[in-house]
C-alpha cells in the first residue's frame, strides 16, 4: 500500500468538505437559469455557509444535548463515508473496515439524528419532519440493500473497492440489465435520502409539506451551518459513489502514481458536477409528489431491485 | 376491519382516546414493601444466575457433567447434563439473571414487587437454567412445565387488573398449545427410537421413518416456536410482557423466548439433523413473516412495552431467519455460508438478550418513576432522568440495528450470509435469499422508525402529563444494574469476537459448523466482504469531534452564545405540550402505508350538546391496529370449539341416571377394547 493511498481517504475528506456546498450550489443555479431566473451563483451556499457561522449560537429552553449534537453526528457520519468510499482510489487502507452495508448504516444514523433533533424540540413541525423523514428512510432501506446485492453478486464482494476495482476492471458488467435497474433503483433511493424532488423540496418555504426542512426550522446559526453543509456532503458523497459505481473511470488502481491519483480526483470532481448538472436539470421538470404517493415511488425502486438482483443472480447461477 | 360508530352515546362521555391508561406497577404489587425481602429476593435470583454463569461457561469450556436422579421421579426419573449446546443458553440466561437480580432489588424496594414475586423468580431462574441442562425427555418436558407456570404466576402479579388477567389467560392458553404440540412432537421422537435420552435418540436417528420426521419438525417447529414468540402462536408475547412486572418482562424476553430458539435447535437441527430442503425454507418463511409483523405492529404501537414485545417477535424472527438459511444452506452444500448463518442467528440471540433486558429495565424504571407506559403521556426523560435515558438510548441504538449499536453485527452476518453466489442452476435458492433480503432489510429499516419513536417520542421532547413532568431518577440498584447491562451491549457492538470461543464451543456438537467472528475486522469465511465495528465507532467518534470542530469556525468573532432561548415555532405563541407529536401521530405514517397488514380499526364517538342536534360537545376518536393473525385464525379456531362445545353439551342434561348410563357404557367400550 502506497503512502499515497493512506493519504487518498484525507483528500477524498477535504475535497468533499469544499466541494459539496458547491455542488449543491450548481444544482441551484441551473434550475435558477432553466426557470428563466438569474440565479444567485454558484458559490451562494458557501455565503450562506459563512453568513450562518458568523451568527450566535442559539439553544432553545426544553432541548436536550441531542439537539445540539444532531448537527455534528449528520456531519460526522457523511465525513465518515467520505472518508471511506472509494473516490480516487480503489485502494483505500480504510476499505476494509466498512463495505456497502456498514455505510448504509452510517447514512442512516445521520437520518435517525436528524430525526431526534427535530423530536427533541418538541414542536409540531419537528415532529412531523422527523415521522416523514424517518418512514421514507425506512421504506427506502430494502431497496438499498438489495441494489447492494446485485452489485455485490458479479464482483463476489460487498466492500467498496472491490466493487468498484471490478467494475474498473470490466465496464461492460453495468451495462447489463441488473446493473441498469441496480442503477435506477439507487438513483431513486439517494434522491429520497438527500431530500430532492419529487420526494422533498428543499426550497419549500411552505412548513405542512416539509420533510427535512421541518426537522432543521429550531435550528440557527452555527448549527444550521453545519447541517446545511451535512445535507450537501451526503449528497455529494452519495452521487460520488454512484458515479464511481457505475462509471469508475480513471479511478486511482494498486499501482497509480501521483498523475494517476490527481487525474482521478479530477475525474470524480467532473463526474459530480455532470450528475449534478443533469439531476439540477430535471429537477425543473418534475413537480413534488404527495407524502402519500412516496411510498408508491419506493415501491417501484424496490421491484427494480428485486428485479436486478433475481437476474443477477440467475444469470451469476447459470454461469457458475 | 374498519368500524365507525358515530351515535349520540352520552354514556360514553369519558372519551375512549383519552381512557386513562391504569398501568402503575404499583397498583399491581402487593401492599407490603419489605425492604429485607427485597434484598434477599434479588440476591437470591443473582446467586441462581451466578450458577448459571458458571455452569454455562464451564460447559462451553467441555466439563461435561451429569447426573441422574432416578428416585426422584417415579418410572423416569431426572436425567441432567452439561453440554456445550445447552452452556450458551445457559450463560445467556443466568447473566440476565444476575443483572436482573440486582434490579429487583431496587425495583421491589420502591414497592412495586411483593414478597411472593420475589420468592418465586429465582424458582423461574432455575427452571430456565434446568431445561437446556435436561438429558432426557421426561425431564425436559418437566422443566418446561415448571418453567411456564413459574413464569404464568409471575405474569399474574398484578392480578387485581383485568388486562394482567387477560394477558394471563393468552399465555396460559397459547403456551399450552405449544406444549402440546411439543408434548406431541417428543414423544413421537421417543416412540420412534425407542429411548428418552437425548443422547441415544441422537444415535438412533437414523431409524425414523421420513414421515414421522416431518410431523416431528412440524410440531416442534410449532410449539418452541409459540415460546420464541413466532407466528401463529405469538399472541400472548405483546400482552404478557407489556402487563407483567418489568423485571419479569426482561426476563421472559431476554431469557426464556430464547429457550424456544434452544428448543429448534436442539431438536430440529441438532437431531432430526437439517432435513429436506423445505424444513429450512419453511423456517426462514416462518422466521421472515415473524420478522415483518413483529417490527410493524411495533412501529405502530404506543405503549412501550408492548412495542418493546412486539420487537422481540422481530428479533426472534431474524434469528428463525438465519437457522433457516443455514438448514437451507447446509442442504445445498455451501457449508461455510451456512456455518455464517448460525453464527449470525446466535450472536442475534446474545446481543437480543443484552439490548432487550436493558430496554425492559429501563421501561421499567420509567414505569417506576412515572406510572405511565403509554408513549403519548410520556416525554421529556432526558432532563427528569438523564441516565436512564442515556441507557435506554444505548439499548435503542442496539434494536435499531445501526453500527455502533449492539444489533449491527449480527445483522450484518445475517445479511452477509444471504447474500452469495447460488450454486449453478439453483433456481430456488436464487429466488428465495433475495426475498429474504428484502424482508430483513424492511424490517431493519421499520425497526429503526420504531426505536426512534421510543426514544424520541418518550425520552426527548417536552413532557405531556404531570406525572412525566415531576419523575424522579431510579435507584442506585436499578442504574447499575442497567449500566451492567449497557456494557453488555457495549462489548457486544464494539468486539463481538470475544464470542468467538463461545461459538465455536457451541458448534462443535452440531451437524451444521458455526462461524467465528475473529480480530477487530470482521470477515468472515463464506461472507463476501468485512467490517471492523470498533474502528468504525471509533471513526465515528472522531468524525464527530472533527464536526463540532468545524462548527467552531469563526466562533471568536461571534456574539456570546445564548441558551435557554424560546423556541421560534414558526412564530406561534403559547406552545403548550399538546401541540406535540405523540407516538401515534409519529407512527401516522407507517399506520397509513401499511394499511392493508395492519388493519386499524377505527372507533369514533360523538356527543352532542344537551338540546341541540347540530353542535357537538365532544368527540372522540381512537384507532388502533388489529391483529390480523388473531382475527382470520384465532377466531374461527375458537368460533369452532365453541360450536363443538354446543354439540356436547346436549349429552349433559343434568339427570344423574343418565351420567350413570354413560359411565356404565364408558366402562363396557373400555373393557370390550381391553379383552
Amino acid at each position: 500500500m502506497t503512502i499515497l493511498a493512506m493519504v487518498a481517504p484525507a483528500a477524498q475528506v477535504v475535497g468533499v468538505l469544499l466541494g459539496a456546498p458547491l455542488v449543491a450550489g450548481v444544482m441551484r443555479q441551473v434550475r435558477a437559469r432553466l426557470e428563466g431566473r438569474v440565479g444567485a451563483g454558484v458559490g451562494q451556499p458557501w455565503r450562506d455557509l459563512k453568513k450562518h457561522l458568523r451568527k450566535q449560537s442559539m439553544t432553545p429552553s426544553g432541548t436536550t444535548v441531542v439537539f445540539s449534537l444532531a448537527p455534528a453526528v449528520v456531519a460526522g457520519s457523511a465525513l465518515l463515508i467520505a472518508a471511506i468510499v472509494p473516490l480516487v482510489t480503489t485502494f483505500s487502507p480504510l476499505d476494509r473496515i466498512a463495505d456497502l452495508f456498514a455505510v448504509v448504516g452510517l447514512l442512516l444514523i445521520g437520518t435517525v439524528a436528524m430525526a431526534l433533533g427535530g423530536l427533541d424540540t418538541g414542536t409540531a413541525f419537528g415532529g412531523m419532519g422527523a415521522s416523514r423523514g424517518i418512514t421514507i428512510a425506512a421504506l427506502a432501506e430494502p431497496t438499498i440493500l438489495l441494489s447492494v446485492f446485485a452489485l455485490s453478486l458479479p464482483a463476489g464482494s460487498s466492500n467498496l473497492g472491490v466493487i468498484v476495482a471490478a467494475t474498473a476492471h470490466d465496464p461492460w458488467t453495468v451495462l447489463s440489465v441488473p446493473g441498469a435497474l441496480a442503477f435506477v433503483a439507487l438513483l431513486t433511493v439517494i434522491v429520497a435520502e438527500t431530500g430532492r424532488l419529487p420526494v422533498d423540496n428543499p426550497s419549500t418555504h411552505l412548513e405542512l409539506t416539509m420533510i427535512h426542512e421541518a426537522m432543521e426550522l429550531e435550528y440557527a446559526g452555527p448549527r444550521l451551518a453545519l447541517i446545511e453543509w451535512a445535507s450537501a456532503m451526503r449528497l455529494t458523497v452519495l452521487l460520488a459513489l454512484l458515479a464511481n459505481l457505475f462509471a469508475p473511470w480513471g479511478i486511482a488502481g494498486a499501482g497509480a502514481g501521483v498523475g494517476g491519483f490527481l487525474l482521478a480526483a479530477v475525474l470524480i470532481a467532473a463526474k459530480v458536477a455532470v450528475l449534478a448538472l443533469v439531476l439540477g436539470g430535471i429537477e425543473v421538470f418534475v413537480a413534488k409528489l404527495r407524502l402519500f404517493r412516496v411510498p408508491e415511488l419506493l415501491a417501484g425502486s424496490f421491484v427494480l431491485a428485486l428485479l436486478a438482483v433475481t437476474t443477477s443472480s440467475f444469470f451469476a447461477s447459470a454461469v457458475g | 376491519m374498519t368500524m365507525i360508530r358515530a351515535a349520540r352515546r352520552p354514556e360514553t362521555t369519558a372519551a375512549a382516546g383519552a381512557e386513562p391508561q391504569a398501568s402503575h406497577d404499583a397498583r399491581q404489587g402487593h401492599d407490603s414493601r419489605p425492604s429485607a425481602a427485597a434484598v434477599w429476593g434479588g440476591a437470591a435470583t443473582l446467586l441462581v444466575g451466578l450458577a448459571g454463569v458458571v455452569c454455562g461457561i464451564a460447559a462451553l469450556a467441555g466439563r461435561s457433567w451429569s447426573l441422574s436422579l432416578e428416585s426422584l421421579f417415579p418410572m423416569v426419573g431426572v436425567q441432567l447434563e452439561l453440554t456445550p449446546l445447552g452452556g450458551l443458553f445457559m450463560l445467556l440466561t443466568g447473566a440476565v439473571a444476575v443483572i436482573v437480580g440486582i434490579y429487583s432489588a431496587g425495583y421491589a424496594r420502591a414497592g412495586h414487587l411483593g414478597g411472593f414475586p420475589l420468592a418465586v423468580m429465582p424458582i423461574f431462574v432455575a427452571t430456565m437454567l434446568l431445561v437446556p441442562a435436561a438429558a432426557s425427555v421426561p425431564t425436559f418436558l418437566l422443566m418446561w412445565e415448571l418453567m411456564a407456570i413459574s413464569s404464568m404466576v409471575l405474569v399474574l402479579t398484578g392480578h387485581r387488573r383485568a388486562e394482567v388477567r387477560s394477558a394471563g389467560v393468552y399465555y396460559a392458553v397459547l403456551t399450552h398449545l405449544g406444549f402440546m404440540a411439543i408434548l406431541l412432537g417428543l414423544l413421537l421422537l421417543s416412540a420412534a427410537t425407542g429411548t428418552t435420552r437425548f443422547a441415544e435418540i441422537s444415535a438412533a436417528i437414523g431409524d425414523v421413518a421420513p414421515g414421522a420426521r416431518t410431523v416431528i419438525f412440524v410440531l416442534t417447529l410449532l410449539g418452541f416456536g409459540s415460546k420464541a414468540g413466532l407466528l401463529p402462536l405469538h399472541a400472548w408475547l405483546p400482552r404478557a410482557h407489556a402487563e407483567s412486572p418489568s423485571p419479569v418482562s426482561a426476563l421472559m424476553s431476554a431469557a426464556m423466548v430464547t429457550l424456544g430458539v434452544y428448543g429448534i435447535v436442539r431438536i430440529d437441527l441438532d437431531i432430526l439433523g437439517p432435513g429436506p430442503r423445505w424444513w429450512g425454507l419453511m423456517m426462514l418463511a416462518v422466521g421472515a413473516v415473524s420478522a415483518l409483523f413483529g417490527v410493524l405492529h411495533a412501529s405502530v404501537a404506543t405503549d412501550l412495552k408492548r412495542l418493546l414485545a412486539f420487537s422481540t417477535t422481530e428479533n426472534m424472527g431474524f434469528v428463525l431467519v438465519a437457522l433457516g438459511a443455514a438448514a437451507l444452506l447446509t442442504s445445498s452444500g455451501m457449508r461455510d455460508v451456512a456455518a455464517l448463518a448460525l453464527a449470525a442467528g446466535m450472536l442475534h440471540l446474545l446481543v437480543h438478550g443484552s439490548f432487550k433486558m436493558l430496554a425492559f429495565l429501563a421501561a421499567g424504571s420509567v414505569q417506576n418513576a412515572t406510572g405511565i407506559r403509554d408513549l403519548d403521556r410520556l416525554g421529556g426523560m432526558a432532563r427528569r432522568m438523564p441516565v436512564t435515558t442515556t441507557l435506554f438510548g444505548v439499548a435503542a441504538l442496539g434494536a435499531a440495528g445501526l453500527p455502533v449499536g449492539a444489533g449491527f453485527v449480527s445483522e450484518w452476518l445475517l445479511l452477509q450470509s444471504l447474500i452469495h453466489r447460488p450454486a449453478p442452476g439453483d433456481t430456488l435458492m436464487a429466488l428465495t435469499m433475495p426475498l429474504a433480503i428484502g424482508v430483513v432489510a424492511l424490517s431493519v429499516g421499520v425497526g429503526v422508525v420504531t426505536m426512534v419513536k421510543a426514544f424520541g417520542v418518550g425520552f426527548l421532547a417536552r413532557p405531556r402529563t404531570d406525572e412525566a413532568a415531576h419523575a424522579r431518577e431510579a435507584d442506585a440498584p436499578m442504574l447499575v444494574a442497567m449500566a451492567l447491562a449497557a456494557l453488555a451491549c457495549t462489548v457486544l457492538a464494539l468486539v463481538p469476537a470475544a464470542l468467538d470461543p463461545a461459538l465455536r464451543a457451541f458448534g462443535r456438537t452440531l451437524p451444521v459448523p458455526v462461524a467465528t467472528l475473529g480480530g477487530v475486522v470482521i470477515g468472515p469465511l463464506g461472507g463476501l466482504g468485512s467490517i471492523a465495528p470498533a474502528v468504525l465507532a471509533a471513526g465515528m467518534v472522531g468524525a464527530v469531534i472533527f464536526a463540532v470542530a468545524l462548527s467552531r469556525i469563526g466562533a471568536r468573532s461571534r456574539p456570546p452564545a445564548q441558551s435557554a432561548v424560546s423556541l421560534w415555532a414558526c412564530g406561534a405563541d403559547g406552545l403548550t405540550s399538546r401541540m406535540e407529536y405523540t407516538a401515534s401521530s409519529f407512527a401516522q405514517p407507517m399506520q397509513r402505508v401499511f394499511h392493508g397488514v395492519l388493519r386499524p380499526e377505527t372507533d369514533l364517538s360523538v356527543v352532542r350538546a344537551p338540546g341541540s342536534s347540530y353542535d357537538i360537545a365532544k368527540m372522540a376518536y381512537r384507532e388502533r391496529p388489529t391483529d390480523a393473525v388473531e382475527a382470520h385464525l384465532y377466531r374461527p379456531v375458537l368460533r369452532l370449539v365453541r360450536a363443538a362445545a354446543g354439540w356436547v353439551r346436549r349429552a349433559h342434561t343434568g339427570s344423574v341416571q343418565l351420567y350413570l348410563v354413560y359411565g356404565g357404557l364408558g366402562l363396557l367400550i373400555v373393557l370390550v377394547l381391553a379383552r
